[in-house]
């Protein structure tokens, strides 16, 4: 079970937390014109990384604040946490 | 009654209490003290079981968790359980065992017949034997297998034990009270840091409690009862016995089994059987020690083969003999400790020793008490089938490949050491790359990458005093990085005998025409030669070589066996053995109960249950409840013998005709609050909410960012820039969590607040025609006419005293009207309705009626809204707006969502107007077509339609649109069913809405 810093309620066991997928894709804007190609690419494709990887988690059982946590998918190894307004 | 084999002072069993036991119908006793294991030898049982595939006799091999062979079947107040080491299992009174594996008795059993056909049974032999034909498996393998390689037999009774959890934090964990384990705790918890020590047996001390060394000027007994003592004096410290550590997770999480109650004839009142402990540790100390490694020769696993360290246990601990002509083959120093023991107890051991002239303290020792030695010597044979009655014994060449003529040494048992294996299991499972240590022929952990560290024997350091200094130094070092604080204990002056090296030989050769089975993995009974028939059949990876031959797969996860097994690899592929590499060890180190890691979660507490505030009274008046989610709700309310189809058809009747009050507390409510709360609805649902008033109810449907309907409910305006939200019952924590997602992370622009309100509101919806009267009753107050109050319409008011929400909002189709209370009062709302209503005819109904009223309305719910379909699929298209932008809308243009002859959902009624339709049927065009019948739709709903008293069902249909009117046929191959039903417009009853809005 990992352990994760939440910013804001401190270090937590996983069980208290949701994961919410990948950071590092942004929403495309409302309104605004956007391509089937990048549509997809927002909603369906994403990178299977090994290594460092931006998530979002929800510290659902907590503070139920979305926070961003930067996470080793082959170790586990959490090198960073931030709020969600935070970049890394 | 004296037994045969027992001392009469030596041990640390308690002669005083006599406990009595039954193994195999037979009557025996032993102390309190003993392990089942103990008390059978001290009786001279050697004979407890027969091997996996050979069903060869088996009889005990170690004396703790290493133990390969001696399981049996335990008996424990009305209870069973399977493959019980005898080596672990504390003796109690009234204890009863039996064999695993055999049949029909441990004496005669016919599986031994594979024994002589041995040489149809070789590496790999299940999936060379089994393979073929494909259509003997069911029928012939499979029962074969399980009839003749089972272990023991799980129960099948309800396991009335307590199993408990337990989440603990602390700074040290120490895994292993032997001299490294109790050196670093103690160190530690004098320099502050919280420990946890545990120690898997039921005494602490581990080697100190068998070994004649000095320490401090204390026996190590005497040293070890010392330290524990003051340690479990230490509010900074948890001592545990009987508590393993098996497995080392994520982030310094491990995982400790804590047997409490499984020494004693029954457990306690209010006491677990079992309790495992989550431990989060800052750092963690190995000191799980080293398992003696065996010597592989002829005939290996004949009862009465055992570790020579084992055999020591038995007498130093137990006080037992576990042979009177005990022949000692060693290939180091350790093998002479036990002879040594057993000389001092008046028996007579000879010691094989491979070695050519080793010189060394203990050896001295050896040969000035006259004990028999012979160098260069190595056991070819044991002879002997259900107990070793001798040894065929040869002189080894220099080369260890030539032996010299066999003799034969009549002896009882034959007690092997082959050095020691560090047990590196939790290093290894906490991701430490391991690395072979050349000078002791085994791995030991190497770098670490948690914050663990080893210790002593398991990590290679086989001397006491090392170990002891390299304990207390990382016991300090560690605290102090952790407290900060500096109070450093010296360690203690040791005195212990010195050794010499062993001797890199660990299998004997077979002599010339003989072809003895020398076995590696004792449970699984492979042997050498199943190794050597994998590497030529061409298996090179270690990991294959053990699924191939199963050397290491058994229970004891070959704890004594991969090792050699390696060792044999690395021989005949010429190979050192850090390139073959060891498989990986995997969590639990030792099996754990299944009901240790369900724990309480059982039955009615494998998940919160929650009551709506009016459970009570749905009790009172004999509701038949369903899970929905976690929520318990009434499914209907029984009167007299009526079925659920019976009393919901009468419910939802009377709803039809004159008003019936449902319980609608569980759905999801959120309370959402800001100056861009309308904002937020409006990119969150799929139609417009910018213009609703305050005082009015809209219906919404939520999408996911593909287009797929997330959830839908009623949104209310309560004031300026507040809103009550609904959701469905079983939605309701994903709306949330969806909400928040976008407010905190997409657009934290808008200043809207929300928060669940799902426990602050009970509900209660009243409908049908006369639910207006009654709500006029029930609220005199109001003007509870259509222009007072209008379909969609919103008040607050007070229902005697108490805050009332009323919204005109209808899931039955009929008119209706929702109540929300505080949670508190909702048991007066309830009865309030109740006794008003009564006048009005008013019955409470349950979610089965719910669902047939939904259903004939054609309102889609979960069952549609089933996380596969878009608005237009459930005829909602109507909701989506075309001029805004929100959640999803960008996908709804998908080809396949645009598609012509799109599913959407349709009525379906049988023809014979008769039979019900099966949910999850599907509708075919053709009955008679060949299989594959192509599948144009399923059924999502079924009911028994009131208003027109026959069977109607919804169903998501291919084409949906233009299917009205047309013959189809459900088919449900599962239950051989074919029903030609017509298929009609979802709206079955008030197609255009009247009743709601009258
Ligand atoms: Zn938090």
């Amino acid at each position: 079970m990992l352990h994760i810093k939440c910013p804001h309620c401190g270090m937590r066991s996983q069980n208290e937390f949701s994961y919410g997928g990948d950071a590092t894709v942004k929403r495309p804007e409302l309104n605004k014109e956007v391509s089937d190609q990048d549509w997809d690419n927002f909603v369906y494709n994403r990178k299977s990384l090994r290594g460092k990887h931006l998530e979002f988690w929800q510290h659902l059982s907590g503070c139920r604040q979305w926070i961003k946590v930067e996470r080793d998918t082959a170790t586990h190894e959490i090198f960073k946490t931030l709020k969600a307004n935070e970049d890394i | 009654m004296a037994q045969d084999f027992r001392l009469d002072t030596v041990g640390l069993i308690n002669r005083d209490k006599k406990l009595s036991f039954e193994f195999n119908g037979k009557n025996y006793f032993g102390y309190e003290g003993d392990t089942l294991a103990s008390a059978l030898l001290a009786n001279g049982v050697h004979l407890i079981g027969r091997s996996f595939k050979y069903h060869r006799p088996r009889g005990f091999f170690g004396a703790g968790v290493d133990e390969p062979y001696a399981i049996v079947q335990l008996y424990r107040n009305n209870e069973t359980e399977p493959n019980v080491k005898t080596t672990e299992q504390e003796l109690f009174e009234g204890l009863k065992a039996t064999s695993v594996n055999c049949w029909p008795s441990v004496n005669f059993d016919i599986g031994a017949i594979n024994n002589f056909l041995k040489v149809f049974l070789p590496a790999g032999f299940y999936y060379k034997t089994f393979m073929w034909p494909k259509s003997f498996w069911y029928k012939v393998y499979e029962p074969f297998i399980r009839k003749a390689a089972g272990l023991g037999v799980a129960s099948i009774k309800h396991d009335k034990e307590r199993y408990e959890h337990k989440y603990e934090y602390c700074d040290l964990l120490i895994a292993g009270s032997g001299p490294s384990g109790l050196a670093s705790a103690y160190a530690a918890a004098k320099n502050g840091a919280t420990v946890i020590l545990a120690e898997d047996k039921s005494r602490f001390g581990g080697t100190l409690l068998t070994s004649e060394v000095n320490i401090g000027n204390q026996t190590g007994k005497e040293w070890v009862e010392n330290i524990i003592a003051e340690l479990k004096e230490m509010p900074n410290v948890t001592v545990k016995n009987r508590s393993q550590v098996f497995g080392y997770y994520d982030h310094n999480m491990l995982v400790m089994s804590e047997k409490i109650s499984d020494h004693l004839p029954k457990t306690r009142k209010y006491h677990p059987k079992q309790r495992l402990w989550y431990i989060r540790a800052k750092e963690v100390l190995i000191s799980s020690g080293s398992i003696e490694r065996p010597l592989v020769f002829g005939n290996n696993d004949t009862p009465g083969v055992m570790l020579s360290s084992a055999a020591k246990e038995y007498l130093k601990v137990y006080g037992v003999l576990v042979g009177k002509k005990p022949l000692i083959f060693t290939n180091n120093d350790s093998g002479y400790e036990t002879a040594i023991e057993f000389k001092k107890n008046g028996v007579e051991p000879i010691i094989l020793d491979t070695r050519k002239e080793p010189n060394s303290e203990i050896i001295e020792e050896a040969k000035n008490l006259g004990i028999q030695i012979k160098f260069s010597y190595v056991v070819v044979a044991a002879k002997g089938y259900k107990k070793v009655k001798s040894a065929e014994v040869a002189k080894i060449s220099d080369d260890k490949n030539e032996l010299g003529i066999l003799e034969n040494i009549t002896c009882d048992c034959i007690c092997v050491s082959g050095f020691w294996t560090p047990t590196i299991h939790l290093a290894s499972q906490s991701g430490n790359k391991t690395k072979f240590d050349k000078d002791i022929d085994a791995f030991v952990p190497g770098v670490s990458k948690q914050n663990e560290t080893t210790l002593g024997a398991a990590n290679g350091t086989f001397t006491l005093a090392e170990t002891l200094k390299e304990s207390f130094n990382a016991g300090y070092e560690l605290s102090k990085k952790i407290t900060k604080n500096d109070n450093k204990i010296s360690h203690p002056i040791v005195v212990e005998k010195n050794k010499t090296t062993h001797d890199k030989f660990w299998c004997v050769p077979l002599p010339k025409g003989k072809n003895y089975k020398r076995f590696l993995d004792f449970q699984n009974d492979v042997a050498v030669s199943d190794i050597e028939i994998a590497l030529k059949e061409g298996y090179r990876s270690i990991e294959h070589v053990k699924r191939y031959t199963t050397l290491g797969m058994a229970t004891d996860q070959g704890k004594t066996s991969n090792l050699n097994g390696l060792q044999l690899v690395s021989n005949i592929e010429n190979k050192i053995v850090p390139e073959v590499g060891h498989t990986t060890f995997r969590p639990p180190y030792t099996p754990v109960t299944i009901g240790a890691i369900v724990g309480r979660e059982v039955g009615k507490h494998s998940r919160a249950t929650r009551k709506s505030p009016l459970h009570s009274w749905h009790e009172k008046n004999n509701a038949v409840f369903v899970d929905a989610g976690v929520w318990l709700r009434p499914r209907y309310y029984k009167q007299g013998n009526e079925t659920l189809f019976e009393g919901s058809k009468r419910e939802a009747k009377n709803v039809r005709a004159n008003v019936g009050v449902c319980d609608v507390t569980t759905l999801g409510k959120i309370d959402i609050k800001g100056p861009d709360a309308a904002e937020l609805l409006n990119r969150v649902y799929t139609n417009a909410w910018l213009k609703l008033p305050v005082g009015k109810a809209r219906y919404g449907v939520m999408l996911r960012e593909d287009g797929i309907v997330m959830d839908d409910g009623t949104t209310t305006r309560i004031s300026e820039n507040h809103y009550h939200m609904t959701t469905t019952t079983a939605q309701a924590a994903n709306v949330l969590s969806h909400l928040e997602y976008y407010l905190q992370l997409v657009w934290p622009e808008l200043n809207v607040n929300v928060v669940s309100s799902t426990e602050q509101w009970a509900g209660a919806a009243i409908a049908g025609p006369k639910s207006r009267d009654l709500m006029q009753k029930l609220f005199p107050n109001i003007d509870a006419s259509n222009e007072g109050l209008p379909f969609m319409g919103y008040l607050e008011t007070k229902l005697f005293g108490a805050t009332a929400r009323i919204f005109r909002i209808s899931f039955s189709g009929e008119l209706a009207y929702e109540v929300n209370v505080e949670s508190d009062n909702g048991n007066f709302m309830w009865e309030k309705i109740i006794e008003v209503g009564k006048e009005f005819e008013i019955q409470p109904y349950g979610t089965e009626a719910l669902s047939t009223l939904r259903i004939e309305m054609g309102h889609v719910a979960g069952s549609e809204l089933d996380g596969r379909t878009i608005p237009y699929d459930n005829s909602l298209e109507g909701l989506v707006s075309k001029k805004k932008d929100f959640i999803g809308k960008r996908s709804l243009n998908r080809k396949a969502f645009i598609a012509e002859d799109r599913q959407k959902v349709v009525g379906v009624v049988p023809l014979d107007k008769k039979t019900s339709i099966p949910e999850g049927s599907h509708l075919v065009k053709d009955a008679n077509a060949q299989l594959p019948n192509p599948k144009l739709g399923y059924i999502s709903a079924s009911c028994w339609s009131v208003e027109h008293d026959n069977p109607f069902s919804l169903a998501i249909l291919k084409d949906g649109k233009n299917m009205i009117g047309q013959k189809l046929f459900v088919m449900s191959p599962l239950k051989n069913i074919t029903i030609p039903v017509e298929i009609v417009s979802s709206h079955y009853v008030d197609p255009k809405g009247e009743r709601v809005r009258s």
